[in-house]
Parts: C-alpha cells; sequence; structure tokens
C-alpha cells in the first residue's frame, strides 16, 4: 500500500428511491464509496440498510420501480487498444451495461448460488458459456479454461465434475461453481453479495480463503457486502459501514475495529458474540432500523443512539473526518461535542483484542 | 443433581427411501438435559439435528433407542395421556417464521392455539389477556395481536414464534435454529430474551444451530454431531478450551474473530472426514475428564489427547 493504488470504481453521492404502492421508499441516501486496485472493500450494515441496491445499482440490475435521483457510478478500465477509459456506469443502457460491463469487467456472486446457476444446463457449460459470449473462445480453449477454473475454485476431479448438473452437487460446492463462472471472464472487480450466509462455517471459511488467494494471483479488486463482521475483519482492506441508505464510517479495517467513531460501528461490534468471555449478556442495539418510507429527520440513528444529542434530532451529520482514510457521520466528532467515549466493555474487547495479536506476531 | 428432564439413549433414526437404500440421519446419539439448562446441539447441515428435534418432540417414530421425558418413555407407540403432557411440556421454535406461522392467521390466534387446543382459558377476557401478556413477554405491543405474520420484521416475526412456543409454559423448548435468520444485532435480541424467559420460567432448551459462537453464549452444555454421531459433548468450557476431535477442532477454528490483525494471520483447520480414515461406527464413548467425552476409538484416543 506503498504508492497511491489507483481508483477503479468511484461511486459518488448515489441516491435512490422506489416507487411503491405505499409511497416512495427513499432507500439510497446519498452514498459515497470507493474502491482501489487489487483491494478489498467490505461494504456492511444490518440487512435492509441498502448494500444489495448499491452494488445492483452499478450492474444495471436495479428493479423497474428504482428511480436514479442523482449520482455517479465512475470505472475506470484499460480498452482493448491499452487506453484509460473512465465511463459512468449510471449513464450507460442496460443493454450496453450487458454487452460490455457485466459478467465481464465487473462479475457477481450472490448469497444464493441457486438464483445464479441454471438447473438445466451441465455446470461446465455453465462455465464456458461466458468465454464465448465475452472471450469469443474456442471450444476446446474454453473446455480446458473451465476445467482450470473448477480446479482453481477447490473442486475435486475437475474433468468428471464438468458434466454434473447444479442439483448434482453440494451447497458449498455450488457457490464455488458461481465463483468459477464469475471469474470465467476474468473480470477487473467481483462483487461478492453475502456468499457465504447460506453456507456451513466449515465451509464459509474455505470459500473465503479461497476468494483471498485468488484475488491474489488474478489482482482482483473485490466489493464484499455482508452483516458479518468476523468475515469482514478477515478479507477486508477498507470497511464502509452503511445504516438506513448511508454510509456512515469508513476506514480502514483496523481503524473501523480498534478505533471505531460512530456509535452504530460501536453497536455493531457489541453485538457480535466474542469467544473470549462469559458475559451472561450480549449487547444489542435497542429497536429497528427505520422505515424509509418516512424519511427521518436528523441523524436516521438518533433514535436507537444512546449518545444522541437534540442536534441530532434536527439536522444531520456531515462525514468527519478522523484521519487520511477514516471518516465518521456523527455529531460526536464534532469539536463543540462534549467529549464520548465507546462503551467501557467495547472498550475491554478491544484492548483484550489487540493483546491477541501479540501472540500472533 | 436432579433427575434429568430428557434423556436420548442410542437414538437412531434412519429414512428408508427404497428397497436398496437407507438414509443413516442418526445413527446411535446419547444424550442428557437436565430441568432449566441449556443444550446446544452444532453440527453441519446434514449432520442430522433437525431429525434428532423432530424424533424427540415424536413428529418420527426412532428407529432404535429410547427417549425419557420427564419420567415418561416416550418411545413407543404413545397412549393419549402421554402424548396430551408432551403436547403440552414440549415446544418447538424454527428457523424460518414465516413458513412456520400460518399467513391467514392473526398473530393473537397464533399465539393462542395452545390455548385453544388445550381449554387453557376461562373465558374470551382471560384468553386475550394472557396473550397480551404474552406479547409484553417477548417485547411486542398487544396491539400486535391483530396484525398478520406478514406485517412483522423477521426478528418480531420470530418473538411471535416463541410466544406460542411460551405460552404453554413449556418445561422443553426445542429452538432449531431459530436465529440462524436473522441479522447480528437482532439475534442478540432474540437470544437475551430466550435467558429471560429461562430465567423466569425455568424452561429447558435444546438450542440446535450450526452457528457456534452463539450457542456458546446461550449453551450451558454442547454437544457436537457429524454424520448422525455425537463425536464429542462437555460443558461449553470443555468443549472451547479443550477441543478432543479434529472435526469439533475444525469447526472451531472455522468461526471468524471480529479481529482483523488476528484474522488476517490465522488459517482455519481442515477436516475432511473422507480421508481422515476415522470411522465412527467404530469410536466408543471415552471420558476426557469431567462431563468432556469424544467419540474415538483406543488409538484414536491416545492419539488426540496426547496431540494436545
Ligand atoms: N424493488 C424495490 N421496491 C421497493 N423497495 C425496495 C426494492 N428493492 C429494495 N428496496 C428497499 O431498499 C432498501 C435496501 O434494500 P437492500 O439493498 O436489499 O438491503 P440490504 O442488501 O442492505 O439488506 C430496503 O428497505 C428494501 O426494502
Ligand atoms: N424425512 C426424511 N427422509 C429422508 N431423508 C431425510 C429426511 N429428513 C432428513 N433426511 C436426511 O437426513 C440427514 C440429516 O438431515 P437433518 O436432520 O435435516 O440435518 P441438519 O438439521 O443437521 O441439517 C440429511 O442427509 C437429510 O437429507
Ligand atoms: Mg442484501
Ligand atoms: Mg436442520
Amino acid at each position: 500500500m506503498s504508492e497511491t493504488p489507483k481508483k477503479i470504481l468511484d461511486i459518488k453521492n448515489l441516491d435512490i428511491s422506489f416507487k411503491t404502492n405505499a409511497g416512495i421508499v427513499h432507500a439510497i441516501r446519498g452514498v459515497s464509496l470507493d474502491l482501489c486496485k487489487g483491494e478489498t472493500v467490505a461494504v456492511v450494515g444490518e440487512s435492509g440498510s441498502g448494500k444489495s441496491v448499491t452494488m445492483k445499482a452499478a450492474m444495471g440490475l436495479l428493479d423497474s420501480n428504482a428511480i436514479i435521483n442523482s449520482g455517479e457510478i465512475l470505472y475506470t478500465y484499460t480498452d482493448k487498444d491499452g487506453n484509460e477509459v473512465t465511463t459512468d456506469l449510471l449513464k450507460m443502457s442496460r443493454k450496453e451495461l450487458r454487452r460490455d460491463i457485466n459478467g465481464q469487467r465487473i462479475a457477481m456472486v450472490f448469497q444464493d448460488p441457486m438464483t445464479s446457476l441454471d438447473p438445466t444446463m451441465t455446470i461446465g457449460k455453465q462455465i464456458m458459456e461466458g468465454m464465448f459470449l465475452h472471450k469469443h473462445m474456442e471450444k476446446e480453449a474454453a473446455r480446458k479454461r473451465a476445467i482450470e477454473l473448477l480446479d482453481l475454485v477447490g473442486i475435486p476431479e475437475a474433468e468428471k465434475r464438468f458434466k454434473n448438473y447444479p442439483h448434482q452437487l453440494s451447497g458449498g460446492m455450488r457457490q464455488r461453481v458461481v465463483i468459477a463462472i464469475a471469474l470465467s471472464a476474468d473480470p477487473d472487480i467481483l462483487i461478492c453479495d453475502e456468499p457465504t450466509t447460506a453456507l456451513d462455517v466449515t465451509i464459509q471459511a474455505r470459500i473465503l480463503e479461497l476468494i483471498m488467494d485468488i484475488q491474489k494471483k488474478m489482482k482482483l479488486s473485490v466489493i464484499y457486502i455482508t452483516h458479518d463482521l468476523g468475515v469482514v475483519a478477515k478479507v477486508a482492506d477498507y470497511v464502509n459501514v452503511m445504516y438506513a441508505g448511508k454510509i456512515v464510517e469508513v476506514g480502514n479495517v483496523n481503524e473501523i475495529f480498534y478505533e471505531p467513531k460512530h456509535p452504530y460501528t460501536w453497536g455493531l461490534l457489541s453485538s457480535m458474540p466474542d469467544l473470549d468471555t462469559d458475559d451472561e449478556r450480549l449487547y444489542s442495539i435497542p429497536g429497528s432500523p427505520p422505515n424509509l418510507l418516512h424519511e427521518p429527520k436528523g441523524d436516521a440513528f438518533a433514535a436507537r443512539n444512546q449518545f444522541a444529542m437534540a442536534i441530532d434530532e434536527k439536522e444531520e451529520p456531515p462525514m468527519f473526518q478522523v484521519s487520511r482514510t477514516h471518516f465518521a457521520a456523527t455529531w460526536l466528532l464534532h469539536p463543540d461535542a462534549p467529549k464520548v467515549e465507546m462503551p467501557v466493555e467495547l472498550k475491554t474487547r478491544i484492548e483484550r483484542a489487540q493483546k491477541e495479536v501479540a501472540k500472533y506476531l | 443433581m436432579s433427575e434429568p428432564l430428557l434423556k436420548v439413549e442410542n437414538l437412531k433414526q434412519h429414512f428408508r427411501i427404497s428397497r436398496s437404500y437407507t438414509v443413516k440421519a442418526v445413527n446411535g446419539v446419547s444424550f442428557e438435559i437436565y430441568p432449566g439448562e441449556t443444550y446446544g446441539l452444532v453440527g453441519e447441515s446434514g449432520s442430522g439435528k433437525t431429525t434428532i428435534g423432530r424424533s424427540i418432540i415424536r413428529l418420527y417414530n426412532p428407529t432404535e433407542g429410547k427417549i425419557i421425558f420427564d419420567g415418561m418413555d416416550i418411545t413407543g407407540k404413545l397412549e393419549g395421556k402421554t402424548r396430551e403432557t408432551l403436547r403440552e411440556n414440549m415446544q418447538m421454535i424454527f428457523q424460518d417464521p414465516m413458513a412456520s406461522l400460518n399467513p391467514r392467521k392473526k398473530v393473537s390466534d397464533i399465539i393462542g392455539e395452545g390455548l385453544d387446543i388445550h381449554h387453557r382459558y376461562k373465558s374470551r377476557e382471560d384468553r386475550a389477556e394472557q396473550i397480551s401478556a404474552m406479547l409484553r413477554k417477548v417485547g411486542l405491543s398487544p396491539e400486535h395481536a391483530s396484525r398478520y405474520p406478514h406485517q412483522f420484521s423477521g426478528g418480531q416475526r420470530q418473538r411471535v414464534g416463541i410466544a406460542r412456543a411460551l405460552i404453554m409454559n413449556p418445561k422443553l423448548i426445542i429452538a432449531d435454529e431459530c436465529i440462524s435468520a436473522l441479522d447480528v444485532s437482532i439475534q442478540a435480541q432474540v437470544v437475551n430474551l430466550m435467558k429471560d424467559i429461562q430465567e423466569e420460567t425455568s424452561c429447558a432448551y435444546l438450542f440446535i444451530a450450526h452457528d457456534l459462537s452463539m450457542v456458546k453464549y446461550i449453551s450451558d452444555r454442547i454437544g457436537v454431531l457429524h454424520l448422525g454421531y455425537l463425536v464429542e459433548a462437555g460443558t461449553k468450557e470443555e468443549i472451547f478450551s479443550n477441543p478432543v476431535h479434529p472435526y469439533t477442532k475444525s469447526l472451531l477454528s472455522a468461526i471468524p474473530h471480529p479481529n482483523p490483525e488476528v484474522e488476517k494471520r490465522r488459517k482455519s483447520i481442515a477436516y475432511d472426514h473422507a480421508s481422515s480414515g476415522i470411522d465412527y461406527a467404530k469410536g466408543t464413548e471415552h471420558n476426557v475428564g469431567g462431563t468432556h467425552t469424544v467419540l474415538a476409538t483406543d488409538e484414536e484416543f491416545d492419539k488426540w489427547v496426547n496431540l494436545r
């Protein structure tokens, strides 16, 4: 991380609403987020916070009732002639996206592998399809590459498995196939939307290690969507914490885990079960996220925030800068705010975590 | 210690699919649950957790073995009275609250179902009062009684499922992956609620899950299941501080810690049963110390214990 890495995806001020029978749902409320080449950025937050919608916007996969109010999603890549090009993905039509971007330069892996697999087609065929479509490969070359990919994602006896249908594989194996398909066109960016949430922990560990491994080999840039902070700790270089359609804290992975500043991040970290203590009670963030059909005034987290101040009810906090890479949207960081420390339980937990690190050094 | 509330002895549950093919889902599992305690049953999907839960609540006829509940043998054909006590004293909470709650019924009727079946109310007012009290207990409000399941969030629906189980004041609640589908922060709310309720009512839980970190929070004792065999069992301290079976070790090491500097350096321990040379059918229960047991042959036991 010595030289400044190149931005490959730059989401700027994205704002999206959905038209529903009950009214307008303001789901994404000014999201900015960037990804640099070769890095892994995690987006973490409770369900409904807007993680999937943000990524679907980049892929042209938004539902038809979506309205893009504003924003840009700038994607920078090297074209066939070796020129560096930056385009706004939001300005491209679905057709253009499907032809030039989706699957080819930006690939996506979803939570449920069955939604991305065709049950009537062998897995070998499904992996080769992208290579025919995007790379115009010869059949034999594609076949060879597909078997290599199956091998790469850790499917034993790849030659034999080539002719299997999805239902003949376990859940973990299916997700590996989906990853192989995603990698088949040599994408620049891999977006993983809760890829292991439905899998057993042992298989989750294998898949995460696999993605990290492939990332190094292929110099992929990865966006990782999850609600599991354990997973974030394992894979991420940078973390975006999302709440009610906004990024409320962003920083490198150590800043978020060891020096979190936003009370929502404090809450998320505190509600993780801690394997090293026998606390009788688990912390839980009181209440539930707001319904964005009725957008809250002020800070959307105020109602659940034990540290909320009068201004939180009136005005939305801007992003305050903490370090070169660390920002948080909470009035607690305003110079005039009273000095509030993170809850003492979390503080001791973080100190314990940092002691634990010493054992590995 | 008091008498166990539930005693499962050498339970086998096989499903005959065709003349030549039988799925051996559970292969001789024994454990006990004491009144007011929480027993965590963990293992990967397909290991037989749900089947054990369903055998205990007698949705299946056990292929072999014995189930004793509250002093009654509930293994064979159930007599009317035994069936009645069982239906009242043992309740289940499921993983997917949406699938397990009738979408066309109001919440009050879902929660009141047990009361209706067992005629456990004096008047309509009494019924409504019991339902309101239960809604409050699980952190919902009495106004929610007239709503339908789809009008709730996932966490709220799971509270309805818990209320439905609790209203019978059961001695044992079988919770099958009841928090797996919920967000981490909501999981904490539901687990805390279950703990509070246990403190108040002294009910016992069989807490089935594939996520070990939550199991550790809620359980007193833990059983680790793999391929229908209980490969290791003990108090949560015994299991977490001193795992002996290679499967348990791989399971524990797979839990990601919310500690990036550690997590980036740590590799999880893999366990491939097929190539391990371990045959569960040949293993017997070996005592590691205290209540801690592991399924192993004598040679395996020596090897695993000396390895530590
Ligand atoms: N097609 C749609 N119509 C209406 N609301 C939608 C639609 N798609 C998503 N939403 C809403 O947008 C919000 C964000 O959803 P999503 O991005 O899927 O959350 P996450 O992935 O963080 O769980 C949610 O409140 C969801 O209900
Ligand atoms: N009714 C049934 N008929 C046939 N096979 C079954 C039945 N129920 C479960 N099984 C099989 O038994 C094994 C254990 O399943 P289950 O108890 O659901 O596991 P878990 O709950 O641990 O995921 C699996 O191989 C499953 O396919
Ligand atoms: Mg999502
Ligand atoms: Mg199950």
